[in-house]
């Protein structure tokens, strides 16, 4: 349990390395101008000498991705066509995990809950942005202070982070309950009443990922020329009109990188669900999201064909939100 | 040894394509054991997962060594919540221990899947007499009419209470004979809203919950071929109901709270007065001085058809494949033997399964009455398993927890959660 987001997303690798995003630099939208192809010189020594050096230190990645990444992902391509059982032992079976799909209604919902969770999960972005503006503002003391606090989130591991927000939330002792009857309002369960258990995990999982955010926020904001805020205080431009006018649209392209990050970070959630949430909650059917089904398939009930096609599920559906996102990016996204 | 509910493990995720990987890298490694006498020095693995029983185990080790100078036993200590991920990949890819600790929900999985070693020529080379262990284990470890494990220690399910809220409300203390009324007249007398006290804990809880109550109420979860659903009698809606009236007269706390606060903690912080648990809690309540001394046990009290417990316990078996069969059936039947269990009783940790050495771990404890677990044996039913255990349970614990939310009445909840393990486990054949 103690080993945090980094393993518990490796386990869906073939998802991540799929949709091709990651690759995305905080301007994606640059490649699209391009900078012209080299134009063609004579092979000179220097350049093959470059070209091996490149070569050497570039292979072990290779060999990395291709071991870890690629080759999963082949596997799990194959594996989802058989059956496999618990010890190995695979039987071709075509097409049938997929036609499986289709009847399964849990997986349906458990994919519903998880675009719901996404959703909430990107209320972290106006936030982040918000918070961001501030601590720009300009003399404000202490930035560092504040955004090793917005920061330390991140590096906490979410497992952990999970158990004490469950001490937070608890329905008969939770600290949140007891504030809100101070000023007599009646709390719930949070983590276990089926209307509030998945926003509750969400608000969660947006606290955990707003430090990264305001952190890329903040050096977007820092970037933005200081000539135009002066040109449009003379114009009588207000601090409101001018985030609205001039840091949003400068800075748009960081919040593309964030929100297709925060997107895909999303769609993968497992971790909290596993540590907030579970099969003995009763508000676990909405709460468990399709990271934890495709898990319950392939490592509790032993159908890892069924899950492997789970997983291919996922890498489409990453990969089709995320095209969106691209295509959508022309028409609020600009590039300077 | 318990077994949680949630066996998976976060890391296990990493394994699907790691484990995808061992499928094809195995294949040489996975040669069958010699048959013949070895000659020369063997190193045997065991796979193990308590570290609390770790001293035991290596003096057992020690002791087997002095005794087979030619081999050596390495422990493998692999955490529980990795241990079954782990040992399945490494059993896909041959190289799983040769000797390794099983449990109920697993057995019939590794021995219809043979990867385990049939015991028999463990069992008459050795000398093992079966009649040494519980019954109930011995079948647990039984596929296809061959022993596959021998049973190495077990646990049993009583009732602990709290005596201080007993004497708050003048109810007498529970008694070796008392009945489900008793029980359940106790958990309202007890009940103190004012003081958020609850008379009883009543979660969706299998082991030490639903599968001692449906066998008392003269039903069965699953039948004794593990391939037919019981949940759906009468008797099975009885044992369910004992726990859901508790809920729903407010004697219990709700699914909610004990979602948000673990019953075991309510017990522990003296918000709840009795609570059902296993044999391996004695050694929890002990640690603590305040409960020490506040705390006891009862058996479970005595249904329409029998004061029946569950039994489940660990249980020591052979890799199918390994490369040093007769030192592994050497050590194995040592880990049977008397003076295996003589180790394990004094280190305190679990009640050994071998006749007559289960006194030292109640002399232990003294100021409980532990003997209410013993006493229980011979009634005792055997731990409910199939070949893929893990898919009904996970039925049962989404079914259930909406019968006792409350979001589907118990009769029709069965009804559904029969029928749904029932096409599980024709899957399963």
């Amino acid at each position: 349990m103690a080993s945090g987001t980094a393993t518990a997303t490796s386990g869906a690798a073939a998802v991540r390395t799929g949709s091709g995003s990651r690759a995305t630099s905080p301007a994606p939208g640059r490649r699209a101008h391009g900078r012209p192809a080299p134009t063609r010189r004579p092979a000179s020594a220097k350049r093959r000498n470059d070209l091996f050096w490149a070569a050497v230190f570039i292979t072990p990645t290779l060999l990395g991705l291709l071991v870890f990444y690629l080759w999963p992902v082949v596997r799990t391509l194959l594996i989802s066509f058989t059956e496999t059982g618990p010890f190995g032992g695979s039987q071709w079976v075509g097409l049938d995990n997929y036609a499986k799909l289709f009847g399964d209604a849990r997986l349906w919902e458990t994919l519903l809950n998880t675009l719901k969770f996404t959703v909430v999960a990107l209320l972290g972005i106006p936030i982040a942005l918000v918070v961001a503006a501030l601590l720009s503002t300009e003399g404000l003391r202490g930035v560092k202070v504040y955004r090793v606090l917005y920061f330390l989130p991140v590096v906490t591991m979410p497992a952990a982070v999970g158990l004490i927000w469950r001490t937070l939330y608890n329905g008969d002792v939770g600290v949140i309950n007891a504030m809100l009857h101070v000023v007599g309002i009646q709390g719930t369960n949070w983590l276990s009443n089926p209307d509030t258990a998945l926003y509750a995990i969400a608000a969660v999982g947006i606290w955990l990922g707003l430090g990264t955010q305001v952190v890329i926020f903040l050096a977007a904001i820092q970037g933005v020329p200081k000539e135009l805020y002066e040109a449009a205080a003379l114009d009588g431009a207000g601090r409101v009109r001018q985030f609205w006018s001039i840091t949003l649209p400068t800075i748009s392209p960081s919040v593309f990188f964030i929100s297709v990050l925060a997107v895909i970070g999303a769609l993968q959630t497992f971790d909290l669900i596993f540590v907030m949430s579970g099969p003995t909650n009763p508000a676990y059917p909405q709460t468990e999201t399709i990271v934890a089904q495709f898990y319950q398939r392939g490592f509790v009930e032993n159908q890892q064909g069924y899950a492997a096609a789970i997983a291919l599920v996922i890498l489409v559906v990453i990969v089709a939100v995320t095209a969106l996102q691209f295509r959508l990016q022309k028409k609020w996204v600009h590039y300077v | 040894m318990r077994i949680p509910r949630r066996t998976s493990t976060l890391a296990a995720t990493a394994l699907l394509p790691l484990a995808a990987l061992a499928l094809t890298a195995c294949g040489s490694t996975g040669g069958s054991g010699s048959n013949g006498p070895e000659n020369g020095p063997v190193t045997l693995s065991y796979g193990i997962w308590d570290k609390n029983q770790v001293p035991a185990m290596q003096k057992i080790a020690d002791e087997f060594h002095a005794a087979n100078p030619n081999v050596t036993v390495k422990l493998q200590v692999t955490p529980f919540k990795q241990y079954f991920t782990t040992l399945q990949t490494a059993a896909a890819g041959g190289g799983a221990p040769d000797v390794f600790w099983m449990n109920g929900p697993n057995v019939k999985l590794y021995a219809s899947n043979q990867q385990l070693l049939p015991l028999d020529q463990t069992i008459s080379t050795g000398k093992l007499d079966l009649a040494k262990y519980p019954k109930a284990l011995v079948d647990l470890y039984s596929y296809g009419g061959k022993a596959y494990g021998i049973p190495k220690d077990f646990d049993t399910v009583g009732v602990w209470y709290n005596k201080a809220l007993f004497d708050a409300k003048k109810v007498p203390y529970p008694k070796d004979d008392w009945t489900w009324a008793d029980f359940q007249s106790a958990a309202r007398a007890l009940t103190d809203k004012g003081k958020g006290v609850w008379g009883a804990a009543a979660p969706v809880e299998d082991q030490s919950g639903f599968y001692d109550t449906i066998p008392s109420a003269g039903g069965q979860v699953i039948d004794a071929a593990g391939a037919k659903s019981g949940f759906g009698s009468p008797e099975a809606l009885q044992g369910i109901e004992f726990w859901t009236s508790l809920v729903k007269d407010g004697a219990s706390p709700t699914v909610q709270q004990m979602t948000d606060t673990s019953p075991g903690d309510l017990f522990k912080a003296g918000k709840v007065a009795m609570y059902w648990n296993g044999s391996w809690a004695a050694v929890e309540y002990n640690d603590v001085p305040e409960l020490k001394q506040t705390v006891n046990v009862a058996p479970v009290p005595k249904g329409p058809k029998g004061q029946i417990s569950v039994i489940h316990g660990l249980g020591n078996v052979i890799y199918a494949k390994t490369k040093h069969q007769d030192a592994a059936q050497k050590f194995v039947a040592f880990l049977g033997g008397e003076r295996a269990a003589q180790i394990q009783a004094e280190a305190g940790a679990v009640i050994p399964a071998y006749e007559g050495t289960q006194e030292a771990w109640v002399k232990a404890m003294p100021q409980f009455n532990l003997k209410a677990y013993l006493d229980e044996v011979p009634n005792a039913v055997p731990y409910p398993a199939s070949k893929n255990t893990k898919v009904w349970t996970t039925l049962q614990t989404d079914i259930l927890t909406k019968v006792w939310n409350g979001e589907v009445d118990a009769a029709t909840g069965l009804k559904d959660l029969a029928t749904q393990m029932d096409a599980a486990l024709a899957k399963e054949q």
